[in-house]
């Protein structure tokens, strides 16, 4: 038996309290979403195109560009330069994303139970501990950076301790090496991953889960079928956020890393300012949009 | 329990055996005692209700019973064993909750499949099985839909089949109908009430709509700030209620306060403000066992009567014992009936009277009639 539901008619739109017409209603949306289109247009979308454009160019014999069309930089990038094959800028893109991945996988793990655990305390706690979770950005990134240097120096405690307990890798030291960059990492993103997901886990209808555990559910279960359903769109977010701007950071890995190790954004500054090759710089960073676009489109659309 | 409609129908006087046995539930909420000491036994198969205004501890009572919350103290018993030990999702219960709670990124199929998966059914018996379910509720044309695409009542159909579909020994419904408008909800009240007939499982329902209540139930149980007050089928609760609270609250109740001035063994007489009345004995149970003790000579009681049960007539037309001479106050012609207010010195009644014959000549208002309280109507109460 099917109730019937009729219909509505379409209510003329109204805004504001006042019924626009169709060029009052363009007139509106212009001066609203205006400015922030005016400003993006011109500083995202023209630079991007400049430098899309720079990198089918030849680099000039000291620094800058010429007006010569060609594919090398690409080519290059690829691992076919001049002296034959050689994985080295393969190898350091492939590097970025691993660490990219490797801090949004991370920071997830950490930020979960913390955002289910903010979710559930008082509203008193919950300001408390929200502030807690940003307090970090009123930090410069580059002292919070140092200050892990000295934190995980050999003559620390915590390194001291570390050691004692005999975690870690054998004769390495804490600092510098991969596990300094990764804890750098998670610390500097960690908010960038607790805030979505925070925002989806308060807004979980926890009758769900009651309803999942009332029809057999184990907590496994109940977790998989009726809690992470409704946190997906937190933690896509959550994921985005840190992923992209981790796979793009160099001063993190510079600084804790001990300079050793090239990433993709060290290798793009080291372009445009030592090397000035411009066309070259140009190359990884369009390849490198390209690739986390193509990355984020396959996530969004099985998300959906 | 198969569903199985062959089965089904040849199961309409179930054997009485015990579904839930509750013994001495405290739950207590901070200072708020949500169940103070209820004890309750519920017989397999029967249609319960658990009737009561909204923090009376009726919805509590029932998440202990599915598992969602655990009483402080007392014991728990489904058929037949200590459910203290049983975790929410081995319990042999299914709840259809008052705001349905679907998974909104599952279709209706796959909601309805959800507990046949959680227990690792064969995908075969599944697809049966739900088909089945579905059927049973009329929603099978809705399996490929989303939750947010339902309404109301399909949503409620939903939840209902969901939780049909594991055969469950109860059913736990807390205010399934509360969210529906009022035609609707007459509806599947019928055909709730028929589906629990035809299935045979033990249902359990928790409503604060006392009508909804004495519709569909076997035995109602009415709570009051975590007790249960009275406990009884619908009949004996409406026509016989024990307490202030119960009179009051279901359906409207005029209440007498006197003194008792004579007992014999068939029935009493009080001497109240409206003159002397002669109220029959309730039978000696258990429940009426507090009410029996206050009649001694001169005691104070209180005496109940529905609006229904007061007879009027024109002055002189009827004169004997447990009539009164009162004016009408007021009244308000509802079509088939008028419901007049009455008063009678500084007491007002309130009575209804059936439209019976076309151009029944009412009563006006400011005429003076005569109140006939018939003495087989008038109850005792406890307080």
């Amino acid at each position: 038996m099917i109730d019937p539901s009729p219909t509505l008619p379409r209510k003329p739109e109204v805004r504001f309290g006042q019924q626009l017409s169709r060029g009052g209603h363009w007139r509106r949306s212009a001066l609203f979403s205006g400015p922030a289109v005016i400003w993006l247009a011109l500083l995202l979308l023209v630079p991007l195109l400049i430098v899309t454009g720079i990198s089918f160019l030849t680099r000039g014999e000291y620094g800058g560009i010429e007006w010569h069309f060609t594919f090398d930089s690409y080519k290059r990038l690829a691992g076919f330069g001049d002296l034959g094959f050689d994985a080295l800028y393969p190898v350091i893109l492939l590097r970025s994303l691993a660490l990219g991945g490797a801090t949004a996988a991370l920071s997830l793990l950490a930020a979960a139970p913390l955002a289910f655990y903010i979710a559930r305390v008082s509203d008193t706690m919950k300001n408390v501990a929200l502030t807690l979770v940003v307090i970090p950005f009123w930090t410069n990134l580059l002292i919070r950076t140092y200050a892990w240097q000295i934190i995980l120096s050999p003559e620390s405690w915590v390194t001291q301790a570390v050691h004692g307990l005999g975690i870690g890798v054998a004769g390495e030291p804490l600092y510098p090496g991969t596990l300094a960059v990764l804890i750098g990492m998670v610390c500097d993103f960690l908010p960038f991953m607790v805030l979505p997901l925070y925002a989806s886990v308060e807004k979980i209808d926890w009758s769900l889960a009651e309803a999942a555990a009332d029809l057999g559910a184990n907590r496994v279960q109940v977790f998989r079928h009726a809690l992470l359903p409704q946190i997906i769109p937190g933690l896509v977010a959550g994921v985005i956020l840190v992923f992209l701007p981790a796979t793009g950071q160099f001063v993190i890995p510079d600084l804790l890393g001990g300079a050793k190790t090239a990433m993709l954004g060290n290798v793009i500054q080291q372009q445009f300012a030592s090397s000035r090759d411009w066309p070259f710089g140009s190359a990884i960073s369009f390849v490198a949009l390209v690739l986390v676009m193509a990355g984020l489109w396959i996530y969004l659309r099985r998300g959906a | 329990m198969p569903v199985q409609s062959e089965s089904l129908t040849s199961q309409t006087t179930p054997p009485i055996e015990t579904a839930i046995e509750a013994r001495g539930l405290v739950r207590q909420f901070g200072t708020v005692k949500a169940l103070d000491n209820v004890s309750v036994t519920i017989r397999k198969g029967e249609f319960f209700s658990l009737l009561g205004p909204s923090g009376c501890g009726k919805t509590t009572l029932l998440r202990i019973i599915a598992g969602l919350d655990m009483p402080d103290a007392g014991t728990l018993i489904i058929s037949g064993t200590d459910a203290e030990e049983i975790p929410a999702h081995k319990r042999p219960v299914n709840t259809v909750f008052q705001s349905y709670a679907l998974f909104p990124h599952m279709s209706v199929w796959e909601n309805v499949a959800f507990g046949l998966r959680m227990k690792k059914v064969p995908a075969a018996q599944i697809t049966e099985r739900v088909e089945r379910s579905m059927a049973l509720v009329q929603i099978s044309e809705l399996k490929a839909r989303r939750p947010g695409q339902l309404s109301g009542g399909q949503k409620q159909r939903v939840a209902l089949a969901r939780a049909l579909v594991n055969e469950p020994a109860v059913l736990l419904l807390d205010e399934p109908l509360g969210a529906l408008d009022l035609k609707l909800r007459k509806q599947l009240q019928v055909e709730l009430h028929h589906l629990q007939r035809r299935l045979g499982i033990t249902f359990i329902y928790v409503t604060h709509d006392q009508e909804e209540a004495l519709v569909m139930s076997d035995r109602i149980a009415v709570m009051n700030a975590g007790k249960i007050e009275q406990l009884d089928n619908a009949e004996e609760i409406y026509e016989r209620p024990n307490t202030r609270f119960v009179a009051q609250f279901l359906g409207s109740c005029n209440l007498i306060e006197g003194a008792v001035t004579s007992v014999n063994g068939k029935n009493f007489s009080i001497r109240s403000t409206l003159g002397s009345l002669r109220v029959v004995l309730p039978p000696a149970t258990p429940d009426t066992a507090i009410a029996r003790a206050r009649l001694k000579i001169d005691g104070k009681v209180t005496v109940a009567i529905r609006p229904e049960k007061i007879r009027l007539a024109k002055k002189d037309e009827l004169a004997f014992e447990n009539c009164f001479a009162a004016k009408i106050d007021d009244l308000v012609y509802s079509g088939a009936e008028t419901q007049y207010r009455l008063r009678a010195g500084e007491h007002i009644l309130s009575s209804v009277a059936l439209n019976a014959k076309a151009g029944d000549t009412h009563f006006a208002i400011g005429k003076n009639v005569l109140c006939y309280l018939p003495e087989s109507s008038l109850v005792l109460l406890d307080d």
